[in-house]
Parts: structure tokens; C-alpha cells; sequence
């Protein structure tokens, strides 16, 4: 049963990631995007990894794609502007990638465990294991990162305003 | 789920985000518009994502998630300086295409 839910999300997962590349309006690629991250929350949720679902589909899909495609939108870009390179270097990109797959599987095949048989822990993604760890374990990385938020919202502002000449 | 980790070996998580992260990877390489280009560091980002929560998953570790939920953090704020960037940008020279911007290329 979950090898079929895997196979069905794994397929999905790579056909919208497919789609993000190959999309000649960039808006499709954007949509495709945003199903790709839908993919990637079940593949959360199947993992036990409940709480990281919703952030990432919050985070994700809410706030990053909402954010691209009022970018994509604002400069109004569409399959005529859209630049293309050519043939040979899409050739040559898929080349690249492929070879840096075969790279990644070749090295995963030296040395990787199969599937664990120790008495798995269910409930490490619920709220309350990782509130806990977070404000813990790695309170000083969560207060920076509130900095890196402020820092972040201020730069975007400042970048994006437009200069009086 | 709980049998999910017996049923799924991990090698098909590591397998699903390591073809995750080569598309991502070409997509760099083969698109010119940069908001294309941050999308495919996006996805990289989220295989990235995927395989550390597969390695949490199967330890019964809950670090891994903590460092996704940190991940996830950076990549907000990386998103949103990099599209004021391109705003910027495209306020400049009216185009998204990386080869418009060669002045730092020697």
C-alpha cells in the first residue's frame, strides 16, 4: 500500500519537476513548481514528519510561489519574451546533469544501508519533539535566524524601492 | 504511517532526491531567465529537504527536521532578496536574461 502511494508521489514529484524545466511560459513553470512542493509535503507526511509538512506547504506553496508568481506577473513575462538558449547547450545541460546522477548513484552504491530494522520511532515529527528540540537544543540558531529574517525583510525593501534620480 | 519505513527502502528516498537535485541542476544550466534559475535552486534546496527527513525518518532522529525547518528559513529570506534583486534588475535593463548581465564576466 504505501509502495504504491511512494511510486504514485515519486512520479508526480519528478513529472512536475520536469515540467518546471521544460515550460516555455514561466508561469507554467511556476504552477508546476507549486505542485512539485505538494508532492514533496506528502512525501513529508509519509515520512512521519507531520509538522514539517504543513510548514513546507505554508512556507512553500503559501508564501515563496505566491511570491514568484506575483514577481512573474509584475514583469509581465510570457512565452515570447521568454530568452531561450540553444539546442547544443540544452544538450550539453542534460548531459551535465546526467552525468552528475550516474556520479550520485555510483557513489551511493559503495556503501548504503538497506531499510533499518530497529524499533522505529513514529512521533519524532510531531509539534511537541521538535518545539521542544528547537527551543532547546538550538535556541541560539532560531533567534539568529529571526535577525536574518529582519535583515532579509529590510534589504528586499531597500532593494526593490525604486531610486529618486 | 508507521510502515512506511519497513515497507519503502531508503535507497528509493536517496534515489528520488538525488534525480530531484540533477534537475534542478539542469535546469541551471539550460535556462537563460533568472527567476527560472531560482526556482531550480528552490527544488534543489527541497531534494536536499526530502533526503534529510528520509535520514531522520530511519534513524527515529528527530535533528534532521531541525535542520529542515532552518533550511526552510534561509531559503524564504534567500527567495525573497533574490526576487527585490531581479526587480531591480529588470528595472534596469528591462530584461530577466542572465546574458544581458555580463558587466562582472571577464
Amino acid at each position: 500500500m504505501s509502495q504504491t502511494i511512494f511510486f504514485i508521489l515519486s512520479a508526480l514529484t519528478i513529472i512536475s519537476a520536469l515540467g518546471v524545466l521544460f515550460a516555455k511560459n514561466p508561469m507554467y513553470s511556476v504552477l508546476s513548481l507549486i505542485a512539485c512542493f505538494f508532492t514533496v509535503a506528502g512525501h513529508y507526511i509519509m515520512l512521519n514528519a507531520q509538522f514539517l509538512a504543513i510548514v513546507h506547504l505554508i512556507v512553500y506553496a503559501g508564501a515563496i510561489m505566491v511570491l514568484f508568481l506575483f514577481v512573474v506577473m509584475l514583469l509581465n513575462l510570457n512565452a515570447e519574451t521568454e530568452p531561450h538558449k540553444t539546442s547544443k547547450i540544452k544538450f550539453a545541460a542534460v548531459i551535465a546533469g546526467g552525468i552528475l546522477f550516474l556520479t550520485i548513484i555510483a557513489s551511493l552504491k559503495a556503501g548504503i544501508p538497506g531499510a533499518y530494522h530497529l524499533p522505529v520511532k513514529s512521533n519524532i515529527g510531531l509539534v511537541e519533539i521538535i518545539g521542544q528540540k528547537l527551543f532547546t537544543d538550538y535556541l541560539l540558531p532560531f533567534e539568529v535566524s529571526s535577525i536574518l529574517f529582519l535583515s532579509a525583510m529590510i534589504g528586499s525593501v531597500l532593494l526593490a524601492k525604486k531610486e529618486k534620480r | 504511517m508507521e510502515n512506511t519505513i519497513q515497507t519503502i527502502p531508503q535507497n528509493w528516498y536517496l534515489l528520488l532526491s538525488a534525480f530531484l537535485f540533477c534537475i534542478g541542476v539542469m535546469g541551471v544550466l539550460m535556462r537563460r531567465n533568472a527567476i527560472i534559475i531560482l526556482m531550480c535552486i528552490e527544488l534543489m534546496l527541497n531534494s536536499v529537504n526530502l533526503l534529510l527527513v528520509s535520514f531522520s525518518a530511519y534513524k527515529g532522529n528527530s535533528d534532521g527536521q531541525v535542520f529542515v525547518f532552518f533550511i526552510m528559513v534561509v531559503a524564504a529570506a534567500e527567495v525573497a532578496v533574490g526576487l527585490a534583486l531581479l526587480m531591480s534588475i529588470y528595472r534596469n535593463v528591462a530584461s530577466t536574461d542572465i546574458n544581458v548581465l555580463n558587466k562582472l564576466k571577464w
